[in-house]
């Protein structure tokens, strides 16, 4: 099992969706999937799509406008 | 058989063009599939090296409006057409050109990205992807 990092920051609509799901799609079943970001919509909408996507979101946590969103594949 | 968004790209312009490619990325990686159809203007961007040519639908003004918006959209990080639509192929998206447009604009098929393109095709297509898409819209 592996982490997977993607940096986000800096990014905005759609580009962090878009670079989770490429991550998501890459990762294999039970790996993790770690974005970073600063656009402050996908913090809401990248576990939107972890739930659509019938994945397991793990922790969701924010400091000084910089998210960072764990997901398990 | 996952939920499925199919969307007519009519529209040239650039901030259209942008929406479009922005939604179907959006459905992509919220697990969707997505087909694009182009056709009239919006087929017109997928003739070589003119996906970022468009106008802008409103306050073109000779091009400054655009120029203005550009400055703008660089500013705030905005993705390039080219990047979202490089996306939208990698995410397993689909792209259809609307064979009549062809006929009537004289494009020739040696003049598209035939590369980016999965068919070639007409309305009957569009519907039955259509009919079992739970998103259609039309730019």
């Amino acid at each position: 099992m592996s982490e997977i990092q993607v940096d986000c920051t800096g990014e905005t609509c759609p580009v962090p969706l878009v670079e989770t799901r490429k991550a998501l799609r890459q990762a294999k079943e039970g790996d993790i999937v770690e974005v970073i970001g600063t656009h402050p919509a996908s913090k809401k909408e990248i576990p939107m799509a972890v739930k659509a996507l019938g994945l397991e979101l793990i922790d969701v946590q924010e400091k000084d406008g910089i998210w960072k969103i764990k997901i398990r594949r | 058989m996952a939920d499925k968004a199919t969307i007519i790209v009519h529209s040239g312009d650039m901030d259209k063009v942008y929406s479009a490619l922005i939604i179907a990325n959006g459905a992509l990686a919220m697990g969707m599939e997505v087909s694009l159809y182009f056709t009239f203007w919006g087929l017109q961007r997928l003739k070589k090296g003119s996906l970022e040519k468009g106008p802008l639908s409103k306050m073109h003004i000779l091009g400054l409006g655009k120029w203005m918006v550009k400055r703008k959209m660089k500013k705030a990080g905005v993705a390039s057409l080219e990047r979202l639509l490089a996306d939208f192929r990698e995410l397993g998206g689909k792209i259809l050109a609307c064979d009549m447009t062809m006929e009537i604009m004289g494009i020739k098929k040696e003049s598209l990205r035939d590369d980016l393109i999965s068919d070639y095709c007409a309305v009957g297509t569009y519907i039955a992807e259509a009919r079992e898409s739970t998103i259609t819209l039309f730019i």
